[in-house]
């Protein structure tokens, strides 16, 4: 080949590559976790401390678990579409309070509503670490053998809901 | 109004561009002189153009003019005038503006120093360089307007990022830009030439200075860049790798290369294709870098808003400027043939090695930038590329050219002789190498790195001062003051340059071997020990400044029971954005930096406090600013002098003065 065409095809590659990265989105880091065993806790109950809560308990069913907090503001921009999800009862969503103040998350709940069933408390952060929590809020889709299916980092949309969540959630009914 | 002239100037400088970029080339390509003779003032009218919209933005910061969508995210009420005016280049549109804004400056400094140029060279320089201008400026009107308006207006504005409020802010960028962009002029040169087809020494000899310049600016933009995320990101660390920090240093790379081949295609005519290659190169980089910054295609700490729309745009234009140049240089370049011969061991022949392990060190920077993007466009996972990889492969790559650094200054153009080169050198090695594996162990230390960056520094130094002896006594003048007036400031300023590098290896070798550093917890009253410095806490207070409140901790530092110095660290809470930042407190000093950073606030009134010594690393910035002021003392040498003399009194015959003058 002629040797002066060599920085053009190079050039060409390298733009090739970039056209395709513009289509990427660099921050979205796949979890290591999906496809493996939601790791197991046991953590109190919010409105019944003496309680426990654990994924053990919710084996053979489909189920979300949902990382929130009273502080964090993108909990509550999508808190109105995890009401929206338990009011359509398509899929239970049990939430994990992170890092919080309990007199302060249970006021929140009664002032925006509570789409849980049951909430954990997670207060050292301990199970946020083994689930690789980024920052809240986070969603896992556990399954009915309890693996982690998928994992949204922030906030729920009802588009995400409707065209990802939903569907996965069907299909792992019907398995 | 007055946002409303900006864009309306804007406009018209497009215009202005479309004209420029099209008619002048097409004159030079015809011969017609009348087309040829629009550059020059469609090139400043066009600077004027874009310097009234610069200003228009201007005013619009200073102003507080919130009903400016891009005023009123990133400017606020409360703060202060300097970075208001700072902001105009705080977030994406604004730095397309500045970037225009400088590369209209540039052509209007070629239309003020271009009289000694035949005009169809200089048509064809203003006309690539209205090219380009004319991209910048239709992304800036169709996809990121630093004019839009926000109606209804905001009452108060978001406020300017608090990592960017800093004085280094407000000087880096357009340090760094000045760079960037005035590769274009060498860029401009190069496609001139290919276009034109002459590509002679005389074509070298003119794009040299412009070179120089840009690289000056390159070399201080970078090493500011570094220093303001020293002092300000309160990690401690001067260099991360981070994708945009590559994406200034490659450019500077093929900058440094080109430098060096343009010396030698100036002198023997040589490196010809070469050195068209690398001017492309040089500015190509820039562009890429601009891309990769304001693309998002990679994640950095510059965390970036993003719009894919600009992407495009952007690649668009990459390939449109670097393809379009790279095509014509396939096709021209072969026409070229080659400059003089010369022998591996010759000064050509160290220049081109030195010139390959520098392209090779920006393409190992450019692949392990672009490396998780590949791997990622081709579904083969997410990886990113951090330090450990730049570390292994850039410095056994930059070791053997600086080694070559030494020598080349002191081999004879077209041939050397090994046994020549080594008589002269062997006190110059003899004397690096004992210093180099006894010193650290004086200072109490050794493993091999250490050395090898002490050798590698003293090499360089004493290199020059063996070439600096040699031309002093070949020199004519009967005083030793009369023979370094005899030795051109060119040549002082290559000697400079390269003292640059050793003392920025100081400071590398020395940080990277003897910081020390260290995370604690602290009660008031405590005391930490760190590299022979003892800190006392004293507890924090709190402070408030224009737009933030603080909390300021004093800690008195001493040494051997004497008071060395007080630091003040602050952890700063921006109120309109409500963001925390840390101000590290330093001791600079040249022989150390005490550097004390606030962590997190614990029970008590006790904090986590990061302290570091960090020995020498004063040395890295200092070192970049001695190789800037190189490349300033080479471009006030006087053939330069004279020739912009000859330019400013065309009629006058240049009396040359008495040399000794020249350097009083």
């Amino acid at each position: 080949m002629n040797r002066f065409l060599l920085p053009l095809s190079i050039f060409v590659v390298v733009v090739g590559f970039l056209g395709i990265g513009l289509t990427l989105n660099p921050r979205e880091i796949p979890s290591p976790l999906i496809g493996k065993a939601a790791p197991e806790f046991s953590q109190p109950q919010l409105y019944e401390p003496e309680k426990t809560f654990s994924p053990a308990d919710l084996k053979g069913k489909v189920w979300l678990l949902n990382f929130w907090a009273s502080w964090c503001s993108g909990c509550k921009t999508e808190h109105p579409v995890l009401m929206e999800l338990a009011k359509s009862g398509q899929v239970p969503i049990y939430g994990m309070d992170y890092k919080d103040q309990r007199d302060e998350a249970v006021g929140w709940l009664q002032r925006w509503g509570n789409p849980y069933p049951v909430v954990g408390v997670d207060e050292a952060g301990r199970v946020g670490i083994n689930y690789g929590v980024y920052g809240v809020p986070e969603t896992y889709v556990i399954d009915k053998q309890g693996m982690i299916r998928y994992k949204q980092i922030g906030p729920l949309d009802p588009d995400t809901v409707a065209k990802k969540i939903l569907p996965l959630v069907q299909q792992l009914e019907s398995q | 109004m007055i946002p409303e002239i900006g864009h309306f100037a804007l406009i018209l400088a497009l215009c202005v561009a479309v004209v420029q970029g099209s008619l002048p080339i097409y004159g030079a390509a015809v011969g017609n002189s009348a087309l040829m003779a629009i550059a020059k003032p469609a090139a400043r009218a066009q600077f004027l153009l874009v310097l009234i919209a610069f200003c228009s933005l201007g005013y619009a910061f200073a102003e507080k003019d919130f009903s400016v969508l891009y005023v009123a995210a990133t400017s606020n009420s409360q703060l202060p005038l300097h970075y208001r005016l700072a902001a105009i280049w705080g977030a994406h549109e604004g730095s397309l503006l500045l970037w225009t804004f400088i590369l209209t400056w540039w052509m209007f400094a070629v239309t003020l120093f271009s009289k000694h140029l035949p005009e169809t060279m200089r048509s064809r320089i203003l006309g690539v360089m209205g090219l380009v201008s004319v991209g910048f400026l239709l992304f800036m009107l169709t996809v990121s307007n630093p004019f839009e308006r926000l109606i209804p207006a905001a009452v108060e504005g978001r406020d300017l990022n608090p990592l960017l409020q800093d004085p280094g802010m407000v000087v880096h960028p357009p340090m760094l830009y000045m760079g960037y962009v005035g590769f274009s002029v060498a860029f401009a040169f190069a496609i001139a030439a290919l276009l034109g087809g002459n590509l002679d020494a005389a074509w070298a000899r003119w794009s040299r200075p412009w070179t120089t310049v840009a690289w000056c600016f390159l070399t201080v933009g970078i090493a500011m860049g570094s220093g303001w995320a020293y002092y300000e990101l309160g990690w401690g660390g001067w260099w991360f790798w981070d994708p945009v920090e590559n994406a200034s240093f490659m450019p500077w790379l093929a900058g440094t290369a080109l430098v060096h081949s343009l010396a030698v295609t100036d002198k023997r005519g040589g490196f010809k294709v070469w050195t068209v290659l690398l001017a492309i190169m040089a500015f190509s980089l820039s562009l890429l870098g601009t891309f990769l910054v304001r693309s998002g295609v990679l994640t950095s700490v510059h965390a970036f808003a993003t719009d894919p729309k600009r992407g495009t745009f952007i690649l668009a234009f990459l390939a449109i400027v670097i393809g379009g140049s790279l095509a014509l240089y396939a096709w021209r370049a072969p026409r070229v043939g080659l400059g003089g011969s010369f022998a591996m061991v010759s000064r050509e022949g160290m220049l081109l090695a030195n010139n390959v392990l520098l392209v090779a060190a920006m393409g190992s920077v450019l692949l392990g930038t672009l490396y998780p993007l590949f791997l990622d466009a081709l579904d083969l996972g997410k990886i990113s590329v951090g330090p450990p990889y730049f570390d292994s492969v850039f410095a056994p790559l930059m070791a053997p050219a600086i080694f070559l650094m030494g020598i080349g200054p002191l081999a004879q153009w077209k041939k050397a002789e090994v046994p020549d080169l080594l008589k002269r050198l062997k006190w110059a090695f003899g004397v690096s190498l004992v210093t180099a594996l006894v010193l650290p162990f004086v200072m109490g230390k050794w493993t091999p790195l250490l050395s090898l960056g002490l050798l590698l520094a003293l090499w360089v130094v004493t290199t020059a001062v063996v070439g600096l002896r040699e031309r002093l006594s070949h020199s004519n003048g009967t005083g030793l003051s009369d023979r370094m007036a005899a030795v051109p400031r060119s040549y002082w300023g290559m000697l400079v340059a390269h003292c640059g590098i050793a003392v920025f290896i100081v400071g590398v070798t020395m940080v990277k071997g003897f910081e020390t550093e260290s995370d604690v917890r602290m009660n008031v009253g405590e005391t930490a020990t760190i590299g022979g410095y003892t800190f006392r806490f004293d507890g924090t207070e709190d402070v408030v400044g224009p737009n933030y409140t603080a909390a300021r901790g004093t800690f008195h530092v001493s040494r051997d029971g004497r008071e060395t110095t007080v630091l003040y660290p602050e952890k700063r809470r921006y109120t309109a954005q409500n963001q925390v930042m840390t101000e590290a407190a330093i001791d600079p000093g040249l022989l150390r930096d005490l550097y004390v950073s606030l962590g997190e606030p614990l029970d008590g009134g006790a904090w986590s406090v990061r302290l570091y010594h960090k020995p020498f690393v004063d040395w890295i910035w200092g070192g970049c600013f001695i190789m800037a002021l190189g490349g300033v003392l080479a471009i006030s040498d006087r053939r330069y002098r004279l020739a912009w003399r000859k330019e400013k009194e065309p009629k006058v015959a240049p009396v040359a003065r008495p040399a000794r003058c020249e350097v009083a």
